[in-house]
């Protein structure tokens, strides 16, 4: 097996992916291994590259909301909404409050449906078959209520420049948050499953520990970060109704794989009280303004995603089309991390290690 | 042969979606969809694969993996390709990296239609992919044991 150009003697080089039983997405690495354990890995990309930052020149800068929701379609309300706000920055639009609450509620519905997503495909990468169906079992209960409220299970169509296309009545958001909490009474179970039961604790443990400071270095966002100890939050930036509501960052200080795992389970718990607590105060009135002209200028914006910081940024020229998007997402950010992480693990730990990242291949080759 | 026909082993590749219909093909396959109840699993290795999901259109990156994934499949063999993407390329046909949709590289068998497809219509696009498969595996059975490999021309179902 030694025989592999690439490799040194006693070295071999195994692919791994494209085509990948754990993974559903396509992300190729090629690892060098020393018996079982990973000295190189070498990521290779371009597999899911459709080239749709530059579709933003074809088309009309309110219809293109629609390619902006599908650059990822995991986080595809923020993705919608970051393209909006940086739309929103350039031509100086007031989102009206309900609006701009509205949004706050979808955002935070998208990081509860993302992080049980990434909980059950976790349990699947180390074999739990049983926790994966159980999680995905609680998670379609947010898709039900991401249905009723703004009418997609995944792509959510809901994000228009300006404000929200759909106005969903506050019974309906009232009969929503009975629903989740029934998520919150699962994710309680499931979490005991997730930190107590041994044999997970021996698949996460002390396995791709990230320290603090090359974390940092290396400029991993989200809960990747987060679980190093760094206390990082776009949301307190403050966009949309976040400068109006207190919530807590969870930060974890060992930096491996089970450090992450809490770290989004604790955020499940706080993304769902957050939402009761936006339906509780959901203000009245319209939803969206009016959108007159074309927009001139530059903008950007920076949001927080499940998986971390994107950032948004529209140059345009006064006419329909606007002349450049782009978009860094946080996949992109914590690949170098991840690989890191990697090198020097075991062969066995390398699935659990790329999918702790929570990785969305389709946001970063965009 | 009953036993073969309610027992579906599938392999998912996803070409150039956006995750939408992904996540929803694995939505099929947990409980509140649950596919297992027609015998359908998923399998990493194609080369026991009875059924092919596609998502997304075809690009110049991975219409070789396609291909291969393809081939590497035993006969009697279908393909179901998922969403507005695998159709045409859907919201991206007009991407310089999108070539268009699944059957510019391999034979198409189901269109299942939606864009994020809905687990309901992809169970309905499995189904209607058995029976296919079904009727390949009888025409492979009773065709000639040295004409077998041109009776099943997949790509005249088209």
């Amino acid at each position: 097996m030694s025989g592999s150009p690439n490799a040194g003697p006693g070295l071999t080089v195994i692919p791994f992916g494209p085509q990948h039983p754990v993974l559903p997405e396509p992300l190729h690495f090629d690892l060098t291994l020393q018996d079982e354990k990973v000295v190189d890995a070498i990521p290779q990309i371009g597999y899911i590259h459709r080239g749709l930052e530059m579709l933003v020149e074809k088309r009309d800068f309110t219809d293109y909301v629609h390619v902006a929701e599908r650059i990822c379609g995991i986080c595809s309300f923020m993705h919608g909404m970051g393209y909006c706000e940086a739309i929103e920055t350039i031509m100086d639009l007031t989102v009206p409050d309900r609006g701009r609450w509205l949004r706050t509620f979808w955002c935070e519905l998208e990081r509860v449906h993302s992080h049980l997503m990434w909980l059950g495909l976790a349990a699947d990468a180390f074999g739990f078959e049983n926790l994966f169906h159980a999680t995905w079992r609680a998670r379609e209960i947010v898709l039900d209520v991401a249905e009723e409220t703004a009418g997609g299970r995944v792509i959510y169509g809901s994000c228009i420049v300006g404000g929200t296309s759909t106005n969903p009545e506050n019974e309906t958001l009232d009969r929503c948050v009975k629903e989740l909490s029934k998520v919150r009474a699962e994710t309680i179970r499931l979490a005991e499953v997730f930190i107590g039961e041994p044999t997970v604790r021996h698949r996460l443990e002390k396995v791709g520990v990230l320290g603090r400071g090359k974390a940092y270095a290396l400029g991993a966002v989200g809960p990747m970060l987060r679980a190093s100890g760094v206390d990082y939050d776009m949301r307190r930036k403050g966009y949309e109704a976040y400068p109006e509501l207190t919530f807590a960052t969870m930060v974890e200080t060992s930096g491996d794989c089970m450090a992450r795992a809490k770290v989004r389970i604790r955020e499940i718990d706080e993304s769902l009280r957050l939402l009761g607590e936006i339906v509780a105060r959901m203000p009245g009135g319209p939803v969206a303004v009016p959108v007159k002209g074309a927009p001139e200028g530059e903008g950007w914006v920076r949001v927080e995603q499940p998986r971390g910081e994107a950032l948004y940024f529209v140059r345009a020229n006064g006419k329909r089309n606007p002349e450049r998007f782009r978009v860094r997402t946080p996949t992109f950010a914590n690949i170098p991390a991840m690989v890191e992480v990697m090198v020097g693990s075991q062969l066995a730990d390398v699935p659990t290690i790329i999918l702790t990242i929570d990785p969305c291949i389709s946001c970063t080759e965009r | 042969m009953g036993g073969v026909e309610r027992s579906i082993w599938i392999v998912h590749y996803d070409a150039s979606s956006c995750n939408g219909c992904d996540i929803e093909v694995l939505a099929c396959l947990t409980p509140v969809y649950d596919a297992e109840r027609f015998g359908c699993i998923v399998t990493g290795d194609p080369k026991q694969a009875d059924l092919l999901l596609v998502t997304g259109g075809v690009n110049n990156r991975n219409v070789e993996v396609l291909k291969s994934i393809y081939g590497q499949m035993p006969e009697p063999r279908a393909v179901v390709a998922i969403g507005a993407c695998a159709y045409s390329g859907g919201v991206f046909s007009e991407c310089y990296n999108v070539c268009g949709g699944v059957a510019t590289a391999i034979p198409v068998d189901v269109y299942v239609p939606g864009c994020a497809a809905k687990p309901e219509s992809i169970l309905d696009g499995v189904l209607r992919a058995a029976a296919i498969l079904k009727e390949r595996r009888v025409a492979l059975r009773s065709a000639p044991r040295n004409a077998k490999k041109g009776s099943t021309e997949e790509g005249a179902r088209r």
